[in-house]
Parts: structure tokens; C-alpha cells; sequence
């Protein structure tokens, strides 16, 4: 039976977040202290060893970023922290945010010690105005103790656009301009913000670096799934009985996530599916409950992990309906930039609607899967490569969902 | 140099090459519609994708740099049918337009829509239905077919720092808008036309004014005749399917008498008549302390940059009038009257390279011979069209020369077409001027080149004269900038508002690369170079119009004829 085990939520609910001393009784900015005794070279190492993979979305192995950001030369490099969380049903980085934002800062200088920079920025959800204040004031109580050094840290409200999540698409914004995904390479870690060297993590991520190096790589890497090791939170929507939130190791499977510590399908109804990563999660039938949520394994199922927000629906929803809803949202939030997507969302947001409406036919599911695997290799970001997969996963495991659309 | 594997084929290319460049080195043609090659990497519209081995996602090639071992496959049936879905979705709702749009032949959509067999597009047919924007003199834009890949703003705002041209909305509601109002009149723009040569559509365009033309030829009251600026000879050749530069000037006179006008003239007439009104007014402004340094005024598109973004510098620009409205100016009272033609009757078309011309002649300021001086612009693309409408096969035409009385020229007037021109033919004449002794060398080769900025000095006996060329506006404007803050170390600069000059202006064919334009820059040189005249005073006819007619350069009749004053554009946003 699977357990919850909490890294990034160690001190949820045991510290005042807006008490430093609280947060320092805790061993708070004991590893900022650990990682300056030591050089850069081995902390890197240190948390590449961990195998602490990028809580964002895609996955990239920590350490090996930081070293890239690390080895390239520059009068300036920059740390951003990922808080848009954009994603519809997630609220992760909210929780460690407000309950605990000095182990965010912490892992930030930990960083920017680590790569050599000075200068940080929080870029953070525009729907959470209230945070900017208890980030503030976290950051100026470690600045006044003397904690984070010559390391400033600023907070950047987001422009409320969901590409706005994605890293080059965020440093735009933070440049001023339209935000739209940069085609890449180059990538951050060598020519980022203003075109420095710069690491965007996720705020999941930089709340893990502290414990990695408090307690060392090894203990980390030995936790969950080898090939992604560590906790993840994850948020529960939709049809299950606990609506909340819990971390757990990277092994727990998706059954465990939805039936043990979601408390399954609330009025006795049955499961027909769950969308895992957020808005353009697969959809994800009965048969493949028992994959680990890990990254790769849920790769393998043609699934990805995201965010963690986790998504139930069970046997009295229209999966069709569903996956209509979120092709309009994805028409709503492309940015435009390039042409699968811009029209490709649009597109498929016609189609749905065609075949939700009672209008389609099996000529408009080919279709939908031709447009949608096009999309998948061919966008410009994340955004449109993503964005089919509800329309394909829904279509794949629930076909005569679809097929009893007919007229 | 790094190695890579293209459909099979070993290549080697530099490092930082792209996948269409190392593709483009073995004979590999790729779809492109964004890419532009001299632009930056836009990598907005995805035909250009690839397959990488090991790499789950296509690869846009116009972005993608090579690594080494790197094995490329770029016409796998997941490639095509990727690429060929892209131009489904940009077709669908793109107006299906070709027998009547502008780029009908000359289109890089339509030309890959032909190359990857749309036939029925499985997309639903869904025009935007935008209201065409006709609100310039010179240009319009035809949002529908926008494909937004933003191309013309890279130009407008890189190229030429005016930024008329931005982005609006998100996703499918995304479009390229005039900046700052509805209009693109209301806008920044100065109306180069530099964005129709960057479009790869038919979304941006000359106003076409063919009909006029031709209802002015069909007006038995009407005595139609042309004047030709210098850069229009090297690239109508383009339009007819010759090599740049290839048709001879005969055969060009010729095409002209035969499309309807009565009587064929040379604006490089009056260009010879610019150098020497502006390089006296040059030699004044130096002696008597006038306003320096003193910029020239041919180029439309650059006066109409200086008007809006430099009022405060419209002083230092040469009262001249450009050729083009002095030969307006001298054909409805000097020729005329020579001619023995009522000046109602003329009716004045120019044959220009840009579309700033066609604002330029409308100017109510221009008016000076007491009817509007030019009466119609056209372009080299437009004269093009009239030529193949009229079926000339130019190979077998026979030569025709030019009418008498403006019609003559020298070479210092024909290099007026290409950057730097118009500064060497002013030295070709001031240095005769000034020092008494004849120019033994008569090429000032630092003047000329596509370079952005060009910096010269020039000894006159003794005197040193600090020249400065600029072409494209964001160099001008590097310029300007300088003699705002009163750091300018220059006498006399010109400027030229399209890259490389009137050879790349917004009128001639069209121009997607820059080589194109050094190509037209070096035919320019070798008729210049091939003339038995090549210094503006020394055109027997611009003497004979100072003996008849002007009396001296900078004179009365000069003043009222050939001398303007150009008035701050009041624009909302300065
Ligand atoms: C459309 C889109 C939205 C994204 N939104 C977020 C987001 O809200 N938060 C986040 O941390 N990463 C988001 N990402 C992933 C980031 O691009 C990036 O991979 C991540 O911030 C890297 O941090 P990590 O390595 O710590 O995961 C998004 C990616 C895409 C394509
Ligand atoms: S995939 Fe969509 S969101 Fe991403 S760049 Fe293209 S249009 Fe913008
Ligand atoms: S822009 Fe090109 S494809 Fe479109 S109507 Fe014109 S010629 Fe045809
Ligand atoms: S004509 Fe010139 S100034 Fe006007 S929009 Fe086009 S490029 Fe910009
Ligand atoms: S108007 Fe032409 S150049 Fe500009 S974005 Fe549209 S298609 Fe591209
Ligand atoms: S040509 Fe490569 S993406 Fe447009």
C-alpha cells in the first residue's frame, strides 16, 4: 500500500511561512550554507546525481541543466522560477509558495550559487496577486538575515496567458514582449533572459534542491522510480471523493493515486477515466490504471505527467463533451505564433464541435487524428504538440463514445 | 565544418548551418514560407520540416542547426504528409483568389500549394473576410491573405525602424496590423513598399494603376509621355524573363512607344539637373554656412522618414526637388512650350522602382508648372504586366532611342538608381566645380555596395569634404541620430530609403534576397562605366535648358521649379 511522503511539503502546516525563524528551526538555509562550502563543481554533481528530474512538465534532468548554465561563459546569468501555473485544476506550486516560501528561495540561491548568478526572478501566476506579497516579504527577510547574499530575487506577475508557462515564451514576457515561445536552441541554460545564460525551474523542482543537499543524492535517487526518482504532489479534480492534494513517491501508480488516496468514484458510480499533466493530458482508460506515475512510464502509455493535476471523470460524463471543452481552450490560449497551431487548434476545435453536436462522421475522426498526430511533431512549442492528446487519447480508448455521436 | 547525412547523401558545411542550408548544398530544395534570407529565423510556419533519426518531433530545417553525424531525411511520407497538412490548414482559410490577386504567378504560397497537389482541402473553407486597407496612395494590404509569417514586420521594424506594421490578438485571431490605428495611412508608415518584397503573398501590394494608364492612352485628347528612372532599365528585364540588366536600353524605348506613350523622355535627365542645382546648392550652403549637413531629397520614401520621425532636421535637407518631380515641373512648361504642346493636354506618366513615388507625385505641393506635374506613376512590376499584356517578344524588337529634349543623359545620372549614386555623381560635378581641373578618375568606388552606412572623404584642392551614404532607414535613422545630437561629422549624406537604392525600391520586381539587389547595383556600374558621359554637366541638353530656360542653377526659375520645402507630418504618436 503506497504512502504519502512529503520533500517538497515537509513544512506544510508545521511553520509559520512567514516566520524565518520558524522556517530556520526546521534547518532552513542549512543547505544553502552546506552548498556554498562547497564547489560548484560538486554540487552540480550532487544534484545530477540525485537524478532529480524538472517537475514543469518536461522532465530534464536538474543537475545536467544547471551545468549547462553553469559552463557557458557571460558577465551575467540569470535563476527563474517557474510559478505561472497555468495549468486548469493545479495548484502545487501555490501550496509550497504560500506555505513555506523560503525553501523556494533557498533552492533558487542554492542555484544561483551553483551556476553564478545574482540575480533571480519569480515569475508568477497573474490569478495569484496575494502571493507577491508573502514572497516579498520571505525574500527580504532572508536578504535582511543575510541568507541569500549578494543573490536578489524579484517577482514578476504573469501576463495571465497560459503559453506564458512555457520557459522561452515566459522570458519574453519578462522582456516586455508579446509572450510567444522562442524556437530553441538556443536554450535557456545557454542563451536565455536578455540572452544570458539563464535556468528556469519549476517551483516544485527548487523546493526539492534543499533536502537533496541536506540529505544527500543517494538517499534521494534510492526514493520511488529509479528513473525519476523523488515525491510528486498531486492535485485531485473531478469525480473522486477527496478533492485534495498529497505528495508521494514517483512508484505510486495511477489506480493508487485515484482509488487509494483519491477515495475513488464518489455515489457508487464507475470509473471511465483520468486525465494526468493538466489540460492537455491523455485520457486515460481503466486498463492502464497499475503504470507508476513516473515520467517514462507514463510515456510509455502514451501519457504524460505534467503538472500532476489529476483529472477523474467517471461513467456519467461525456468523454466526447469533455474533450470538445478542452479543444476550445486550446483554441483560446495558442498564441498564434505558428501555423499547425494557430490554425491546427482552431481546426480541431471545429471538428469536435461538429461531432459533439451530433453532426460528424467517421470521415471527421480521421481527420481528427491525421490533424492531431501533424500537430503532435510539428508545432512550434509544447503548447500545440500537446494539445491533441485529449482529442487522440479520447478517440483511441473511447471511440464509440464518439461513434454514438452520430446521427 | 561538421558532417551530416541528408536523404542518404553525405554533406559537410560549417558549423551553425542550418538544415536548409546544408540541405541547399546538395541540390536538396525545402519547403520554406517564413524563412526569408536575410531576415532572422522565424520559424513560424512549419512547412519546412523534417525528420531527425532519434528525434520523436519534426524539425523546422530553416531553424534547426546541423550537429555533427546529424542524418537528416527530409521527404519521408511523414514529412510530406505533415507539410502537406500545414498548407491544408493555411489554405483553408485563405481566399482562394489566385486568377485575380496580384501575385498571381509570383507567389510562394501558391507555389507550394502546386508543388504538394492540394486538390480538395479537407479543412472547411473559412475566409476572415477582412475590409482590404486602400488607404495609401502607394500600397494596400489585403488582410485575408495574410499568413502571418511576419516577415514584413521584421522589415519595417529591422530594416527600416518605422514599425508600422505589429501583431494583434492571440491564435486565430492573431493578424499583422498597421501600428497605432486602423489605417495603415494612420500608421507610421512612409510607404517604401519594402513590405510587399518581403511578403511571400499577396497580402501587401503597389496599388496598381494600370487602368489609368491605359484610359489615358485610349484619349485621343491626351499626349502621353514617360520619363524612366534610372533603376527601372536594369530590372524590367526581370519581368520579361531576361537576365538582369539584359534588356538594351533601345529595346526598352522601344516596348514603351509600343505599349501606347507618345512620347518616351528620361527622368535621367533631370537627374543630371539635380546634381548640378544640388551640388551648387551644396557649394553655397558650404560657403555661406547654410544648414549641414546637408542631406539629399530623391528618395520619396526617405522624405516622407524625415518628415515624420526628423522635423527638426527637415532644414538640412536639399531643397531639390527629386527627378522625378523636376522632370514633372520642366515637361508641362519647358518641353511643352518647345514642343509646342498645351500643357492640359500632357498627360505625365513616370516609370519609377517605388511605390513612394505614386504618394510623392500626389503631393498637393506639386504643382509648380500649374497642373499636377506627374500625373501617374507606375511601377517596373507594373510596366511589366503592361508588357506581357501586350505580348512583346523582346528579343526581336528593334531598337528605338529616346525623343529629343530630355531625353539625353550620362552616366552620373544612371547610377543615381543604386546607393551611393547620387553622392559620386554630386563629387563627379563638385570636384569640377570647385577645383577648376578635370576628374581623371571619375569613380569614387567607396560610394557604392549595399553596405548600410558609407563614409567617404574628399579632397577638393584642399578642401576636405566629409561624405556619409546611408540606404535602408535604420541606418538613416543612425545617422540622423547623430546629427540630432550635433555630433555629426559629415557635410553631405545621402540617403536612400530602400536597400542598396532605387535598384531595390518598392516598385521594382520582386525582391525576396539582397543578392538580387548587389546584381542590379553591379549592371548599374557597367552601363554607367559603358557611356561616353559620365558627369552630369556635361549633358549637352541640361546645358541647353540652363542657356534657354533656367539661366543658372539655384536661379529664379530654379527656385520655382525645381526647389520645394517639406512640412512636419503632424502624426499623432510623435
Ligand atoms: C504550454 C506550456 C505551458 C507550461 N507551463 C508551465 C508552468 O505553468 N509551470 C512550469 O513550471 N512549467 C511549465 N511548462 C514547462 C516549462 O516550459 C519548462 O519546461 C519548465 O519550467 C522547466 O522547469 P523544470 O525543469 O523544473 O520542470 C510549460 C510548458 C509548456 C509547453
Ligand atoms: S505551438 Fe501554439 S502556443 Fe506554441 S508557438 Fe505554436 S502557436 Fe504558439
Ligand atoms: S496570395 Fe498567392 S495563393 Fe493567395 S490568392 Fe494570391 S496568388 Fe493565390
Ligand atoms: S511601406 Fe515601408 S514603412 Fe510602410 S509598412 Fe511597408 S515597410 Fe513599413
Ligand atoms: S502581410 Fe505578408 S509578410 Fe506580412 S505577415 Fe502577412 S504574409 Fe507575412
Ligand atoms: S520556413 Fe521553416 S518554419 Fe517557416
Amino acid at each position: 500500500m503506497a504512502e504519502e511522503m512529503r520533500i517538497v511539503l515537509r513544512n506544510y502546516g508545521k511553520i509559520a511561512p512567514l516566520k524565518i525563524d520558524d522556517y530556520l528551526t526546521q534547518g532552513g538555509y542549512k543547505s544553502l550554507e552546506k552548498a556554498r562550502a562547497m564547489n560548484t563543481a560538486d554540487l552540480i554533481a550532487e544534484v545530477k546525481k540525485s537524478n532529480l528530474r524538472g517537475r514543469g512538465g518536461a522532465g530534464f534532468n536538474c543537475g545536467m541543466k544547471w551545468s549547462f548554465a553553469a559552463g557557458a561563459q557571460a558577465d551575467q546569468k540569470y535563476v527563474i522560477c517557474n510559478a505561472d501555473e497555468g495549468e486548469p485544476g493545479t495548484y502545487k506550486d501555490r501550496l509550497i509558495m504560500e506555505n513555506d516560501p523560503h525553501t523556494l528561495i533557498e533552492g533558487m540561491a542554492i542555484c544561483a550559487y551553483a551556476i553564478g548568478a545574482t540575480q533571480g526572478y519569480i515569475y508568477l501566476r497573474g490569478e495569484y496577486p496575494f502571493l507577491i506579497s508573502t514572497l516579498n516579504t520571505a525574500i527580504n527577510q532572508a536578504r535582511e538575515k543575510g541568507l541569500v547574499k549578494n543573490f536578489d530575487i524579484e517577482v514578476r506577475s504573469g501576463a495571465g496567458a497560459y503559453v506564458c508557462g512555457e520557459e522561452t515564451a515566459l522570458i519574453e514576457s519578462i522582456e516586455g514582449k508579446r509572450g510567444e515561445p522562442r524556437f530553441k536552441p538556443p536554450y535557456p541554460p545557454s542563451e536565455g533572459l536578455w540572452s544570458k545564460p539563464t535556468i528556469v525551474n519549476n517551483v516544485e523542482t527548487f523546493a526539492n534542491i534543499p533536502v537533496i543537499i541536506e540529505k544527500g543524492a543517494d538517499w534521494y535517487a534510492s526514493i520511488g522510480n529509479p528513473a525519476y526518482p523523488g515525491t510528486k504532489v498531486f492535485t485531485l479534480t473531478g469525480d473522486v471523493n477527496n478533492r485534495t492534494f498529497f505528495e508521494v513517491p514517483t512508484s505510486t501508480t495511477i489506480r493508487e493515486i485515484v482509488f487509494q488516496f483519491g477515495g475513488g468514484i464518489p455515489g457508487g458510480k464507475k470509473f471511465k477515466a483520468v486525465q494526468i499533466g493538466g489540460t492537455s493530458g491523455a485520457f486515460i482508460p481503466e486498463a492502464l490504471l497499475d503504470t507508476p506515475v513516473a515520467f517514462d512510464s507514463m510515456s510509455a502509455i502514451g501519457a504524460t505527467l505534467g503538472s500532476g493535476a489529476t483529472f477523474v471523470i467517471d461513467e456519467s460524463r461525456d468523454v466526447v463533451d469533455v474533450a470538445t471543452r478542452i479543444a476550445g481552450f486550446f483554441e483560446h490560449e495558442s498564441c498564434g505564433k505558428c501555423a499547425p497551431c494557430r490554425e491546427g487548434t482552431a481546426r480541431t476545435a471545429e471538428l469536435m464541435e461538429k461531432i459533439n453536436e451530433g453532426r460528424g462522421s467517421n470521415k471527421d475522426i480521421a481527420l481528427l487524428e491525421k490533424l492531431g498526430n501533424v500537430m503532435s511533431y510539428s508545432c512550434l512549442c509544447g503548447l500545440g504538440q500537446a494539445a491533441p492528446a485529449p482529442v487522440l487519447t479520447t478517440i483511441k480508448h473511447f471511440k464509440a463514445d464518439y461513434e454514438a455521436k452520430f446521427m | 565544418m561538421v558532417n551530416l547525412t541528408i536523404d542518404g547523401i553525405k554533406v559537410s558545411v560549417p558549423e551553425g548551418s542550418t538544415i536548409l542550408q546544408a540541405a541547399s548544398e546538395v541540390g536538396i530544395k525545402i519547403p520554406t514560407l517564413c524563412f526569408h534570407p536575410d531576415q532572422s529565423i522565424k520559424a513560424n510556419c512549419r512547412v519546412c520540416v523534417c525528420e531527425v533519426e532519434g528525434n520523436r518531433l519534426l524539425q523546422a530545417a530553416c531553424a534547426m542547426p546541423v550537429f555533427e553525424g546529424m542524418v537528416v531525411k527530409t521527404r519521408t511520407p511523414k514529412v510530406l504528409e505533415a507539410r502537406k497538412t500545414i498548407l491544408e490548414l493555411i489554405l483553408s482559410n485563405h481566399p482562394q483568389d489566385c486568377l485575380n490577386c496580384i501575385r498571381n504567378g509570383n507567389c510562394e504560397l501558391q507555389d507550394l500549394a502546386q508543388e504538394y497537389c492540394i486538390r480538395e482541402n479537407p479543412f472547411e473553407y473559412k475566409v476572415r473576410g477582412f475590409e482590404k486597407d486602400f488607404s495609401t496612395p502607394s500600397l494596400f494590404r489585403d488582410q485575408d491573405k495574410c499568413i502571418l509569417c511576419r516577415r514584413c514586420v521584421e522589415v519595417c521594424s529591422v530594416v527600416q525602424s518605422v514599425n508600422a506594421l505589429g501583431l494583434e490578438g492571440r491564435g486565430y485571431d492573431s493578424m499583422v496590423v498597421p501600428t497605432l490605428g486602423k489605417a495603415l495611412i494612420d500608421s507610421p508608415c512612409i510607404m517604401c513598399g519594402q513590405c510587399i518584397h518581403a511578403c511571400p503573398v499577396g497580402a501587401i501590394g503597389e496599388i496598381e494603376q494600370i487602368d489609368e494608364f491605359l484610359a489615358a492612352v485610349a484619349n485621343p485628347d491626351k499626349v502621353v509621355i514617360t520619363q524612366i528612372a534610372p533603376a527601372v532599365r536594369v530590372a524590367i528585364a526581370e519581368e520579361v524573363g531576361m537576365m538582369t540588366g539584359e534588356m538594351p536600353m533601345g529595346t526598352f524605348v522601344q516596348g514603351l512607344r509600343q505599349i501606347g506613350f507618345d512620347h518616351v523622355l528620361h527622368t535621367n535627365f533631370t537627374a543630371d539637373l539635380t546634381i548640378l542645382e544640388e551640388g551648387n546648392e551644396l557649394l553655397k550652403r558650404l560657403k555661406e554656412g547654410g544648414t549641414l549637413p546637408m542631406f539629399t531629397s530623391c528618395s520619396p520614401g526617405w522624405i516622407n522618414f524625415c518628415e515624420t520621425f526628423y522635423p527638426d532636421l527637415l532644414d538640412n535637407l536639399s531643397t531639390c526637388k527629386s527627378p522625378q518631380q523636376m522632370f514633372g515641373a520642366l515637361v508641362k512648361t519647358y518641353w511643352a512650350e518647345k514642343m509646342g504642346i498645351d500643357p492640359a493636354n500632357i498627360y505625365s506618366v513616370s516609370i519609377m522602382p517605388c511605390v513612394a513615388k505614386k504618394f510623392e507625385a500626389a503631393r498637393p505641393e506639386m504643382n509648380d508648372s500649374g497642373y499636377q506635374d506627374v500625373d501617374l506613376v507606375l511601377t517596373t512590376r507594373e510596366i511589366g504586366r503592361l508588357f506581357r499584356m501586350s505580348g512583346l517578344d523582346f528579343s526581336r524588337l528593334p531598337a528605338s532611342d529616346f525623343d529629343s529634349w530630355m531625353g539625353k543623359y550620362t552616366g552620373a545620372a544612371v547610377i543615381f538608381g543604386a546607393s551611393g549614386g547620387v553622392m559620386e555623381a554630386a563629387l563627379r560635378t563638385v570636384y569640377e566645380v570647385v577645383t577648376g581641373k578635370t576628374l581623371e578618375d571619375v569613380n569614387f568606388v567607396a560610394t557604392r555596395g549595399i553596405t548600410g552606412i558609407k563614409e567617404a572623404d574628399v579632397d577638393l584642392d584642399g578642401t576636405v569634404v566629409k561624405v556619409a551614404i546611408a540606404n535602408g532607414l535604420a541606418n538613416a535613422r543612425k545617422l540622423m541620430e547623430q546629427v540630432r545630437a550635433g555630433e555629426s561629422p559629415y557635410h553631405f549624406i545621402e540617403i536612400m530609403a530602400c536597400p542598396g537604392g532605387c535598384i531595390g525600391g518598392g516598385g521594382q520586381p520582386i525582391t525576396k534576397a539582397n543578392v538580387k539587389r548587389v546584381e542590379r547595383i553591379e549592371a548599374i556600374y557597367a552601363e554607367d562605366a559603358g557611356l561616353p558621359l559620365r558627369k552630369s554637366h556635361d549633358n549637352p541638353e541640361v546645358k541647353t535648358l540652363y542657356e534657354e530656360f533656367l539661366h543658372e542653377p539655384l536661379g529664379h526659375k530654379s527656385h520655382e521649379l525645381l526647389h520645394t520645402h517639406y512640412h512636419p507630418k503632424n502624426k499623432k504618436f510623435l
